[in-house]
């Protein structure tokens, strides 16, 4: 995803004189080829990431497009106040871009791990939240997002992760994508845990049960249209995401739920709230903290056995 | 030749509007404001271009005050200078209205460049829009104003840092240099100085002025309009609650609101009939 989206923001970038990526002292060697479309695309702000995100928001109320770029939690829960206050208060059109989210740098331990930025940014105003899945949803989320007037917050992985769309995807915010309809139980999934939520999707098809899988490119706004059409189509909601089970995608679909006389059981699959003290690489700590294939396949089973 | 005796009465009106409001809409920092009045009154009127019926041109000098406590300062001087009507101001500090402690966003009052407040945000801020401008080819000043508690912020060091590697040569900032900050002396609370001397190791011009003396200040300004190759950082000596004897030096007008008395005392100080 880290090559992907630094050869979408080349592209982005020969195409408009406005885009300018900052980095937190990461990245050096994956832009550039954006430093040869011109070296003002590219400012390396050092390891100073309040300061890096107002940069942003004065060079977004000047009329750039800004695109601020460093792992996860510095590019959000260090620099909390400048998101709050510098880019979403103030509307400003800048593209937050956390790299190595969630579990992606799981080697590195809980300072570089992120599962609750999605939890803490999505309640600010204002702010777009992008989790896309593979390359072509973080291209097109990517596009989508240059179109769009105001702060965008983009979660994205680190390298390897398993293509799912075809290319020429269209991502619209504020709409979810249907990969595939089931009758008995559907699939909420957003980001680059799709392949897991797959898989365990997969095991349920060949026990018999009709399977749908949606993926959800944007978290906020959330795609509740769909949410409502599938209170006819399906009989369990089930959301995936490779965040704490406090706050994301599962959450902002209980508070979609949550007024609904008759809605559909949900059944929220994030990791487990607390840091992880051992050592492991990205699928290691999906199953420590239980959200791994495997362990989605035993709770949604627990729940339909209990049925 | 710069006017100085309208300089001057211009400060004393600022400073009087300033303290009336402050009474009438019961909104504190009148410290705050008024040892920054007479810098606001050189940069507005004398230093900073701008056109008032075109807030929006890209080619304006941008203004942040980054001590965004003193917005009621800059509330007055944005109207004396044009940028909206004093009828605007009719509502100020009640229900529904737009004029709060802080500045608001620049989408709601035209003339306000940054939301700021929370203190440590206006720099970051104005790095951005110089490096901005730096790149669109324009050759516009960015000016952005601290405190000296506001210096307290590491955010502030971070982008003096950057400031500094980008040798923004169009940007300059000016530490409204009171001496205190909310609950005391902020040498006190806080080893700010030297305080020229950290800026200089930073990279930048740094200027020593007696922010009362609106030639010293324009001097200052002027040194900053010179300078190649760094950003100036100005430091304005000013005294907390500059202008009315009863109200100098005195810390307890961070939050303190003046009675009526007290309005018709520094109204007669100010000189303004």
């Amino acid at each position: 995803m880290r090559n992907a989206f630094a050869r979408e923001v080349s592209k982005l970038a020969s195409e408009d004189d406005r885009i300018i990526l900052l980095s937190g002292d990461i990245g050096n060697n994956l832009f550039e080829d954006l430093k040869k479309v011109g070296a003002d695309h590219f400012l390396n702000c050092g390891i100073a990431e309040a300061n890096m995100m107002g940069v942003a928001a004065g060079m977004a109320l000047s009329g750039l497009r800004p695109i601020v770029y460093t792992i996860t939690p510095f590019t959000t829960t260090r620099c909390l106040e400048q998101i709050r206050v510098d880019v979403c208060y103030q509307n400003a059109s800048v593209i937050i871009v956390g790299t190595g989210s969630g579990l992606s740098y799981a080697e590195l331990g809980p300072t570089h791990q992120s599962l609750e930025d999605i939890a803490i940014l999505r309640a600010f105003p204002s702010l777009t939240i992008m989790t896309p899945c593979d390359v072509p949803e973080l291209i097109a989320c990517l596009r989508a997002a240059m179109q769009h007037d105001g702060p965008v917050y983009m979660r994205i992985g680190k390298k390897g992760e398993p293509r799912i769309h075809n290319d020429d995807l269209s991502v619209k915010i504020g709409k979810a994508i249907e990969l595939s309809r089931g009758e008995d139980l559907t699939f909420l999934v957003s980001g680059f845990i799709m392949p897991e939520a797959l898989a365990a999707a997969h095991t349920f098809s060949e026990r018999g049960f009709k399977v749908g899988v949606v993926s959800y490119p944007t978290i906020k706004p959330l795609d509740t249209e769909l949410l409502t059409e599938l209170c006819s189509r399906t009989k369990l909601l089930v959301t995936v995401e490779e965040h704490g089970s406090i706050g994301g995608l599962g959450s902002a679909v209980a508070e979609w739920r949550a007024p609904l006389a008759n809605s559909l059981p949900l059944i929220i699959i994030g990791a487990k709230d607390e840091f992880i003290h051992v050592i492991g690489d990205q699928d290691y700590a999906r199953g420590y903290f239980g959200i791994s294939a495997e362990k989605i396949v035993e709770k949604v089973a627990t729940f339909l056995g209990g049925t | 030749m710069v006017d100085l005796t309208n300089l001057n009465t211009l400060s004393r009106r600022l400073k009087f509007r300033i303290i009336e409001t402050s009474h009438r809409t019961k909104t504190p920092h009148l410290g705050s404001c008024l040892s920054c009045s007479d810098l606001l009154v050189a940069l507005y009127f004398e230093f900073l271009s701008l056109n008032p019926s075109m807030p929006e041109d890209p080619h304006r000098d941008r203004f942040i005050l980054s001590k965004g406590h003193a917005a009621p300062a800059l509330f007055q001087i944005l109207a004396m200078r044009g940028f909206y009507g004093d009828q605007l101001l009719a509502d100020y500090g009640q229900n529904g209205s737009i004029f709060a402690e802080h500045p608001p966003t620049p989408s709601q009052l035209p003339g306000i460049e940054a939301a700021t407040g929370s203190l440590g945000h206006g720099l970051p801020l104005g790095v951005g829009m110089a490096l901005a401008s730096r790149m669109q080819g324009y050759k516009n000043k960015i000016v952005v104003m601290l405190g000296d508690g506001e210096c307290n912020e590491g955010s502030i060091w971070e982008a003096a840092l950057l400031a500094g590697a980008q040798k923004l040569d169009k940007l300059c900032i000016i530490i409204d240099y009171n001496k205190w900050q909310a609950t005391g002396r902020s040498q006190e609370i806080m080893a700010i100085e030297p305080l020229a001397a950290k800026w200089q190791a930073f990279g930048w011009n740094a200027i020593e002025i007696n922010g009362h003396d609106h030639q010293d200040i324009l001097d200052g300004l002027n040194q900053f309009s010179t300078t190649i190759g760094k950003p100036t950082a100005i430091i304005a000596h000013t005294i907390k609650g500059n202008g009315v004897s009863f109200m100098q030096d005195d810390n307890n007008w961070h939050y303190k609101i003046p009675s009526e008395t007290e309005v018709k005392k520094a109204q007669i100080e100010l000189g303004i009939s």
